[in-house]
């Protein structure tokens, strides 16, 4: 089988501070990391690589440092990586990205399964594996908790939505976007790390994927972001210290509506 | 990209822009001048930082004005659930009203095996018209069949504006749809408006983790599409006098066209929580500690009627199970009454909660962000006051 | 402190952290208060390749030696000693194949080890052989192409865990510690059976069991080295893995001190924070300086071994005796700083100061490392 997995580099947001006096983001020192849903994507495919026989292919779009989400999926066990990189594909948004990773999805050849994490923690989207299918005109699973069966022309998984769950069955090829309930992510191995030092990642450019500069980065992207601001802080209230009883006592007239019985 | 970053003569080359650029697009020069270069893409991060006002981003807006001109009015993706529509639809309809300001025509795509009375409910909440395709193979959501339906009538009806909500199935197909129509998509919005000058859709939604609010337009093509996080918009008040065109859509063989089955659909079990209903949402934290801590959360949730809520801490510790969980990447809240224990208030638990009318927090640590934007705050141990708040409660009551 | 660890050590390291964040905090207490083996833990950690790295290429490991098993047994000890101890239990077990085993014995074993597909465990102690490995009481008498063994084994890490043993039995008691062979027992041999768990101290996730054999025939084969080896493949397994000890103390003293200065910071009282108090700090201060130092000793007892320096057992000793010295002082030291909250155990420092007894006890108590070291010191000195 031939699986691809398709992972961005994203800041930590949870390390994401923000300036109090200026209320800009502090990213100074915020680390970058593999988008943590992108983990539970490529254990998904490594996991049914193991079972069935095949690479996975990691591939990510994005500037030449994020080469080292690239080396960390190797160090999972990844097989090989691809780094999508040129200043034509910068500032692109998901129409853009996806335009991009549906070219050198169809330039791999042959791809059994595209996963992808849910969504990136940065851009919280969810859109970039739909519109890959889309892209490639494959059909899609998305939001699945669990890959039921997986075989060389199908596919049964369980897709989590609010009111319960679907099992849903389509053909091969397919898009898919996993959920962290599909597993556990595997720890790096040490010959994961060692091969991820030594390996040179393939750097494809615009040129290498037949496309142009109208339809990809900032060009190729429908929205525009116009204006960003930090959200309006609400302000705090009283802030009480003292012994439980009085703590205890003025909850109880809050969450009782003052005074006792509501 | 359409407009420029301005430098004005007041920079002092500090080079505090230069690396607040995302996109390295920022050098300072031998002058000791900030200069742009061509990989600016306006994201206006570098703006706020400079603490002396000197960059300013103008957009100019183009596209084809006279092809763009051809499309109006808004379309809503209604979304079914247990055979009417869901809160969610509501919740679009109410926006697009309020979008429309009477001026846009605003249609509803109901997409059902059995529409039954649906499309009256959607006139009564706002639709002047609700387009139904219906068949007997759309009794279960999947993506091929809604997406045709939809690109369909898109092409078919040329609304300007395309909301669907940010659920499971709006942000299933909605990326599917717009990239098969080469148009813009913007995810899980919590503000729409129409600015003034340019007629565009000004959508905004929060990006690193709801530390920034991002506005967003898609200026060259048409339709504009959202999708838009349930829970934030407020529905209309349903009104029955309300009259509107229904349309029977001819469902055709290419619609209902699939690669996929829904081999089975298993509803969540009975006591499902939905904790975007609730009047009283009491959280959980990290403070927590482990899962069997929270059945005091619940004690005190039964007690008052409530529900009980988590932190993504504590659902990713296991803890608690994720259909509770509040903030960025769970669900967005507005209770009339939100308490929050033993969590910290971060800014992605934050966007999830901080429309809430009241917000009360206990935390031991008098320094936790949370103390910063509650309405009224408890510095202590919660293992302490939850439970003998219990007995307050039970002891008032009697 | 920087020990400028090359990329593998480091990326030993990662891996031993990433673990124990995900895999070993979340459920140590639970391990601990269950006495339960980390069955799950070992099968991660195989997958991560720790098992090969004192196993040498040639027999599928990754050959990086005493210091690079230091730097993983410390590390994952911060999150428990008893998952810690469990890991580098198979290092142990392994030794004797490894330091004296034949090519048949390595080629058929070692590459089972090294992918954790198969646990190991040493089996030396007896009820009534414990610092004097002499008074081992286990027989094996040849006969034919086999050996027969009788007797019981105690105390043994591993034991019903692992499916390899390495085991020390008197083939000619005549000859006392000079009759002692060393044998490999795979588990499902007729005659091996294991007798009660322990129910422990510390180090409660890790198994610790009794092995009986009763009339347990192995295969001639399986001796390892020659007949009336068996003590010097026991010593010499010993001195390689005291500095494993010595790592598994650091690595709990660094854990203890870690949550003294995360409580310390958070912990207020008269309405400043407990470590603006200078008593406070003092007992930060010494815990630092103590663990650094155990650190290096640990350290360079690893290099020395790695080195192929012949002569290391007074130096890993001294390693063992500190560190586990240290690990005992800190880690009392962590309860006395949360005070009642680390005497309590929803904070882990009680845990960890349990865990840290047994590295002043187990494999060779510090009172005979003390006699091994003024001994070694005593004959260098005499030499000269």
């Amino acid at each position: 089988m031939k699986f691809v997995v398709a992972v961005k580099q994203v800041p930590d947001t949870a390390e994401v501070r923000i300036d109090p006096e200026r209320g800009t983001l502090i990213r100074d020192g915020v680390p970058s990391i593999m988008n943590p849903f992108d983990t539970y994507a490529l254990e998904e495919a490594m996991k049914w690589r193991d079972e069935l026989g095949g690479v996975v292919t990691v591939i990510t779009m994005g500037p030449p440092q994020a080469e080292s989400v690239l080396k960390e999926a190797i160090s999972m066990g990844a097989d090989d990586a691809i780094l999508i990189s040129d200043r034509a594909f910068a500032g692109a948004d998901t129409w853009a990205t996806s335009h991009t990773l549906a070219a050198a999805v169809a330039e791999l050849g042959d791809v059994d399964a595209v996963f992808f994490g849910k969504q990136a923690i940065d851009g919280d989207t969810a859109q970039t594996g739909p519109s890959v299918a889309a892209s490639l005109d494959w059909p899609q699973i998305t939001f699945v908790g669990k890959v039921r069966e997986l075989n060389k022309d199908s596919i049964i998984a369980e897709r989590y939505v609010e009111t319960g769950m679907q099992v849903v069955q389509t053909e091969l090829p397919v898009v898919l976007t996993i959920l962290k309930d599909a597993n556990v992510p595997r720890v790096p191995s040490l010959r994961g790390k060692m091969k991820s030092r030594k390996v040179q990642i393939p750097v494809w450019k615009l040129s290498d994927l037949g496309l142009t500069e109208a339809e990809t980065g900032l060009n190729g992207s429908p929205t525009k972001v116009v204006v960003t601001a930090t959200p309006e802080a609400r302000t705090g209230g009283q802030i009480h210290e003292g012994s439980t009883e009085e703590l205890v006592s003025r909850l109880a007239d809050l969450l009782l509506g003052e005074g006792g019985e509501a | 990209m359409s407009g420029f970053l301005e430098i004005k003569d007041s920079c002092t080359g500090c080079g505090i822009c230069v690396k607040t650029c995302p996109v390295q697009a920022l050098s300072i020069n031998d002058n000791k001048r900030a200069v742009v270069s061509d990989a600016c893409t306006l994201c206006s991060i570098c703006v706020d930082s400079c603490p002396f006002q000197s960059l300013a981003v103008h957009h100019s807006f183009g596209g084809n004005e006279e092809q763009l001109a051809k499309y109006s009015g808004i379309l809503v993706l209604c979304e079914m659930r247990n055979g009417s529509p869901d809160r969610s639809t509501y919740e679009l309809l109410g926006e697009a009203r309020k979008l429309s300001a009477g001026e846009k025509e605003v249609s509803a795509l109901l997409i059902a095996a059995d529409p039954s009375d649906a499309p009256e409910k959607l006139i009564h909440a706002g639709a002047d018209r609700v387009i139904v395709a219906e068949h007997s193979s759309f009794e279960h959501f999947s993506t091929e069949p809604w997406s045709s339906v939809l690109t369909h009538v898109i092409t078919e009806y040329m609304p300007e504006i395309v909301l669907a909500a940010a659920t499971t199935t709006g942000r299933d197909v909605m990326p599917r749809v717009s990239k098969i129509l080469d148009t813009g998509l913007t995810a899980d919005c919590t503000d729409l408006k129409i600015d003034a000058d340019s007629g565009m859709l000004m959508q905004t939604r929060p990006a690193f983790g709801g530390n920034i609010m991002a506005t967003i337009v898609c200026d060259r093509t048409r339709p504009q599409m959202s999708t838009v996080r349930p829970g934030v918009m407020k529905p209309m008040e349903i009104d029955t006098s309300r009259t509107g065109e229904v349309i029977n859509l001819q469902v055709t063989d290419e619609m209902t066209k699939n690669r996929s089955k829904v081999l089975e659909f298993v509803p969540s079990a009975g006591d499902e929580v939905d904790i975007t209903e609730a009047e009283i949402v009491i959280s959980g934290g990290r403070g927590m500690k482990n899962p069997e801590n929270f059945s005091i959360l619940h004690d005190l949730a039964h007690l008052l009627g409530g529900t009980v809520g988590a932190s993504r801490a504590a659902v990713d510790n296991g803890w608690i199970e994720y259909p509770r969980q509040v903030g960025q990447t769970g669900k967005t809240v507005q209770p009339k009454t939100y308490l929050a224990v033993g969590i910290s208030g971060a800014v992605q638990h934050r966007v999830g909660m901080q429309s809430s009318d009241t917000i009360y927090a206990v935390n031991k640590d008098r320094d936790a962000n949370i103390f910063q934007f509650c309405t009224e705050g408890f510095v202590g141990d919660l293992f302490e006051i939850i439970p003998a708040l219990v007995k307050e409660i039970e002891k008032r009551r009697g | 402190m920087n020990y400028m660890l090359n990329e593998d050590l480091q990326a030993i390291k990662e891996i031993c952290i990433e673990i124990g964040e995900k895999h070993i905090l979340p459920i140590r207490a639970e391990l601990d208060e269950e006495n339960k083996f980390p069955r799950e833990i070992m099968n991660i950690m195989a997958q991560s390749d720790l098992f090969t790295i004192y196993i040498p290429e040639e027999y599928g490991g990754t050959g990086m030696g005493s210091m690079a098993l230091a730097v993983a047994t410390e590390e994952l000890s911060r999150y428990c000693g008893g998952v810690a101890v469990s890991y580098a239990a198979n290092a142990l077990g392994a030794m004797p194949i490894l330091l004296m085993g034949s090519e048949e014995q390595k080629k058929k074993y070692l590459p089972q080890l090294a992918s954790g597909e198969k646990l190991c465990a040493f089996a030396l102690t007896e009820p009534e052989a414990g610092s004097d490995a002499g008074g081992v009481k286990t027989r094996a008498i040849k006969d034919g192409d086999h050996y027969i063994l009788n007797g019981t084994k105690q105390w043994i890490t591993n034991g019903g865990e692992a499916q390899i043993y390495t085991v020390i039995a008197l083939t000619d008691p005549e000859r006392g510690a000079r009759g002692a062979s060393a044998f490999i027992v795979e588990e499902g041999t007729p005659g091996f059976n294991y007798g009660k768990k322990e129910n422990k101290m510390g180090i409660r996730a890790s198994a610790t069991r009794e092995l009986i054999f009763e009339d347990c025939r192995i295969p001639a084969e399986n001796l390892i080295s020659r007949e009336g080896f068996g003590f010097m493949v026991a010593m010499k397994t010993l001195d390689n893995s005291r500095p494993g000890v010595a790592a598994q103390a650091v690595g709990i003293a660094q854990g203890a001190l870690d949550e003294a200065l995360k409580y310390s910071n958070e912990r207020k009282q008269f309405g400043v924070k407990i470590n603006s108090f200078q008593g406070l700090q003092f007992m930060l201060a010494d815990m630092g300086t103590q663990i650094e130092a155990a650190r290096a000793l640990t350290y360079t007892a690893a290099g020395l071994i790695d080195s192929g320096a012949k002569n290391f057992n007074k130096v890993s000793a001294m390693a063992k005796v500190f560190a586990s010295d240290v690990a005992m002082k800190v880690t009392t030291d962590a309860v006395q700083i949360l005070g009642g909250y680390g005497y309590m155990k929803e904070y882990p420092v009680e845990k960890m100061m349990r865990d840290a007894k047994i590295t002043q006890i187990y494999e060779g108590t510090n009172q005979i490392q003390r006699s091994v070291i003024a001994k070694a010191m005593i004959k260098e000195a005499h030499r000269k």
